[in-house]
């Protein structure tokens, strides 16, 4: 029965994967990516991964659908003709495919009780930490507690990605440039312009707000 | 979006059980599949949500950038700090036993506290990162 889940979440990986490939349409793709990331947070339940599959729900067909339909708000949702020819992008991926098959002909097969990854640290944290940290899911146990150093890195990894996108996004478009749908930069520009115009009247209205409050302070205090 | 009147409504009703659920999976994460990670996203996804529905200028009014910058900072923060307090309790870094009497409480503390860092940092960062792709080219009202 379990097999039979396996095959059927696997093949329609298969053709969501296959859709994504051959659609055009960029706003369909996306909203396959989204199906996409549900069948993997499938797949990762029926491998006992509750937790995984939880982030992989949550993340990658809630989130990350999102930015990119916002992305597409700001690109435009039809896909450009390609320029080349695919012939040298689809060796260099086979070639890939073929060396990481390859590569796994060397892991132990999956599973399997007798694997190094069961040896390791794998029955402490399953035997002790309900003593040694006492909450039940073990899961939560490594994440915070005895790989807490690696979930801070990862916490932190996560302010940088921010402060990358912020870094990346805050450059404005190259001058001359026209916008994907058709709005030339200079009018992009003008209504940024308006609108930090804008804010700076708000912002003299608040300090002027600000002073009155001051006075009418000093004046009660007087 | 003002003629969407089942989208508005829709929107207004999920809103709060969003963020409850958030808290559950945060608080919850102890005894079940759950913890920062997820706890962020599903909290940043009601902030999202209201954003879609409502605009970016009302869902800005409600949680300004500056706030989200500083929430995105905040949760690293707590979490290292937990490391330096360990370390000042005469602990290693991260190690959460020393800061109750009992170090399984300690341990507690110590989850509950990075877990909430994580959390905040994580919604931080995923509202933070909506708010610059959505307001990219575009006026603000």
């Amino acid at each position: 029965m379990v097999e039979f889940v396996d095959i059927a979440l696997l093949v329609l990986l298969g053709i969501t994967a296959f859709s994504i490939i051959r659609q055009k349409n960029l706003f369909a793709a996306v909203m396959m990516a989204g199906i996409y990331s549900l069948l993997s947070a499938a797949l990762f339940v029926v491998m006992d991964a509750v937790d995984v599959a939880f982030t992989e729900a949550a993340v990658g067909a809630g989130i990350s659908t999102i930015l990119m339909l916002g992305t597409l708000a700001l690109v435009g949702h039809s896909e450009h003709q390609p320029q080349h020819r695919p012939i040298l992008p689809l060796f260099v991926v086979i070639l890939t495919g073929a060396v990481l098959v390859y590569g796994t002909l060397d892991i132990p097969p999956f599973g399997d009780a007798s694997n190094p990854v069961h040896h390791h640290v794998a029955p402490h944290y399953l035997e002790e930490s309900e003593h040694e940290i006492g909450i039940p899911n073990v899961v939560t146990s490594v994440l915070a507690s005895y790989r807490g150093y690696d979930t801070m890195g990862e916490t932190t990894v996560i302010f940088a990605a921010l402060v990358g996108v912020l870094l990346l996004l805050s450059l404005g478009p190259r001058p001359g440039r026209v916008a994907s749908n058709g709005r030339a930069t200079t009018t992009v520009r003008e209504r940024d312009k308006a609108v930090s115009e804008e804010g700076m009247e708000e912002a003299q209205g608040d300090t002027l707000q600000v002073s009155d409050e001051e006075n009418t302070l000093e004046d009660t205090n007087g | 979006m003002d003629d969407r009147v089942i989208l508005r409504v829709g929107a207004k009703i999920l809103i709060p059980f969003i963020l409850l659920f958030a808290l559950y999976v945060q608080f919850h994460g102890d005894y079940g599949p759950g913890g920062g990670f997820q706890a962020g996203v599903i909290f940043a996804a009601g902030f999202v949500l209201y954003g879609l529905i409502y605009g970016l200028g009302n869902v800005k009014r409600v949680l300004p950038p500056q706030a989200v910058y500083i929430c995105s900072a905040l949760g690293v923060l707590l979490f290292a700090g937990v490391g330096y307090v360990t370390m000042a309790l005469g602990g290693v870094f991260l190690d959460y036993g020393v800061l109750a009497h009992d170090p399984e409480h300690g341990q507690h503390y110590g989850i509950l506290l990075v877990e909430l860092g994580v959390l905040i940092t994580v919604f931080g960062v995923m509202v933070a990162v909506f708010y610059a792709f959505a307001g990219r080219g575009r006026v603000e009202t």
